[in-house]
């Protein structure tokens, strides 16, 4: 993976703080092309941060978010709504747009960035969400769908252009286990099959470390370990070993910092 | 003291950048390049959602105030023995002054606050968010139809909102107090004035069009996204809406119609 042309992404010294909260100090990241790459870590530590800096929704205090060839924080923004056209997102939530049944949802990007007719319009939209297994709910409204149908929609959305880069929010948080299992396979077919660059960003560690290529742990604004699952399960770091087999106790504190426990109960009112 | 003047300037400078977001969003509204293929069904969807569905609230209340104006102008001019000025009084307070503010402050109640809490329920569900991501800019998809519709609507239900009101005026003084019906049109017709009464309502109902949809949008773009904070920018846009509508009202009219 040392070659430059083998990564679609490339974070260099990013640097990025909410008011006066320091989210990324000087963080290095390279995205390898056409593989699933997670970023794993502890909730709040800014993971879902980090795709909006790469879809150009944030601005980095300092450092470069190269996506082949093009820095992100520098483009116009026009340059910016034309290299989005090569990323597909799914949010954690879906975002369908709740006036748009689920096909035209999925039309949506189609008619905005091409010139398409209508037939063949249809023809791709209905491939895409036969291959979420949703032909047949084309008509419903997003009201009508549950949440996973919903994000599997959304998912069928970020694909329908052939993005290069599809990242992905959150997948697993609160579906079934049977909507989970569903939704691992497609991404794994999906990224064989479209070859495309997969991000994803999670701390389901199960099903993440189950299909991911590479996986980058964060916390406290930096990587803490890089690697495949196999080297991160071996991985002998306190911090590793703690986020790896959900151990309550280690460097991550389970506890909000609060003053001392007994003197706060003696206190009363 | 210290403390009281830094919470004053933090006042201040929240204002402040709170003034040049709502610009910023302006501007960009205003200088969206037209794509009229793209923008003119969403405009028609928008005019529909804003102006039409605001239609039956405006027309009902136009013809009450209308015939409220003619029952107090009745009692009030027939103890002085000239009730048949009563058409040019009705005429003259609905189109002067009433049918602009009161009508601003209805769509304000009804349509402001309904473009605010969507555009808000928007962003709380990512949809903005997810609009980007596609390439599409919200400022140009979801801000400007909205605000361009209800700069187009709220002159036109204004206009209606004075014709209805003028109606209810005649309702109750030919019908119900037999005013005579010859003197009450032909008083408002020597009386209003096409560009000192009408042109000038139209203006205040075109600057207040500008201002209570804008104030509407950018409650609902620059919302905390939760519930408790779009139900606040709900709340927001209607009273400082009606209260831009009524203090504009005062230096209009003070424009309009001060020069004694």
């Amino acid at each position: 993976m040392e070659n430059i042309e083998d990564f679609t992404i490339n974070i260099s010294n990013l640097s990025f703080s909410r008011g006066e909260r320091s989210i990324f100090r000087d963080l290095n990241m390279q995205i390898p092309r056409g593989k699933i790459t997670a970023i794993m870590g502890p909730s709040g530590t800014g993971k879902t941060t980090l795709l909006k800096l790469i879809g150009g929704q944030l601005l980095p205090d300092t450092g470069r978010i190269e996506l082949e060839g093009d820095n992100i924080p520098t483009l116009s923004r026009a340059d910016l709504f034309e290299v989005r056209a090569r990323m597909g997102m799914l949010f954690q939530s879906g975002a369908l747009f709740t006036d748009m049944t689920v096909f035209e949802n999925v039309a949506f990007p189609l008619r905005v960035h091409t010139d398409l007719p209508q037939d063949m319009i249809r023809d791709v939209v209905l491939m895409k969400l036969q291959a979420v297994g949703l032909r047949g709910a084309q008509a419903l409204m997003p009201s009508e769908l549950s949440g996973g149908m919903a994000r599997r929609v959304a998912l069928a959305r970020a694909i329908v252009l052939d993005p290069h880069i599809v990242m992905y929010d959150e997948p697993f948080t609160g579906q079934d286990p049977i909507a989970m299992g569903v939704l691992v396979n497609l991404i794994r077919r999906l990224n064989q099959a479209l070859g495309h660059t997969s991000i994803i960003v999670s701390h389901d560690i199960q099903e993440t470390l189950g299909i991911a290529d590479y996986i980058y742990l964060v916390s406290g604004g930096v990587v803490i370990a890089s690697g495949t699952p196999a080297e991160l399960r071996a991985d002998e770091s306190e911090q590793v070993k703690q986020f790896m087999h959900g151990l309550p106790d280690g460097p991550v504190a389970f506890h909000f910092p609060a003053g001392d426990y007994q003197a706060e109960l003696m206190k009363g009112f | 003291m210290l403390d009281r003047l830094q919470a004053l300037g933090h006042i201040g400078l929240e204002g402040l950048s709170a003034l040049g977001r709502s610009g910023s969003l302006l501007a960009h509204v205003l200088i969206a390049r037209p794509r009229p293929m793209v923008m003119f069904p969403l405009l028609l969807k928008q005019i529909y959602f804003v102006g039409v569905l605001s239609l039956v609230i405006i027309l009902v209340s136009g013809t009450f105030i209308g015939m409220v104006l003619g029952l107090q102008g009745y009692t009030i001019l027939v103890s002085y023995g000239s009730e048949q000025a009563v058409g040019q009084m009705v005429a003259l307070s609905l189109v002067r002054e009433l049918g602009p503010v009161v009508t601003a402050l209805l769509f304000a109640g009804r349509a402001g606050s309904a473009l605010t809490a969507e555009i808000g329920l928007m962003k709380a569900t990512e949809q903005l968010s997810s609009l980007e991501m596609i390439g599409v800019d919200p400022y140009r998809r979801i801000i400007a139809p909205r605000f361009w519709a209800g700069f187009i609507c709220l002159p036109i239900l204004a206009a209606i909102f004075s014709t209805v009101g003028v109606w209810g005026g005649a309702l109750v003084s030919i019908d119900w107090l037999g005013i005579y019906e010859g003197s009450f049109w032909a008083n408002m017709q020597q009386s209003v004035d096409f560009y000192d009464d009408v042109l000038n309502g139209l203006i205040k109902s075109v600057v207040f069009g500008f201002v209570v949809t804008w104030v509407a949008v950018y409650q609902g773009y620059d919302c905390v996204p939760t519930s408790e904070g779009i139900s606040q920018a709900t709340t927001r846009t209607v009273v400082y809406a009606s209260l831009w509508v009524l203090g504009l009202d005062f230096i209009l009219t003070a424009l309009m119609f001060g020069d004694f």
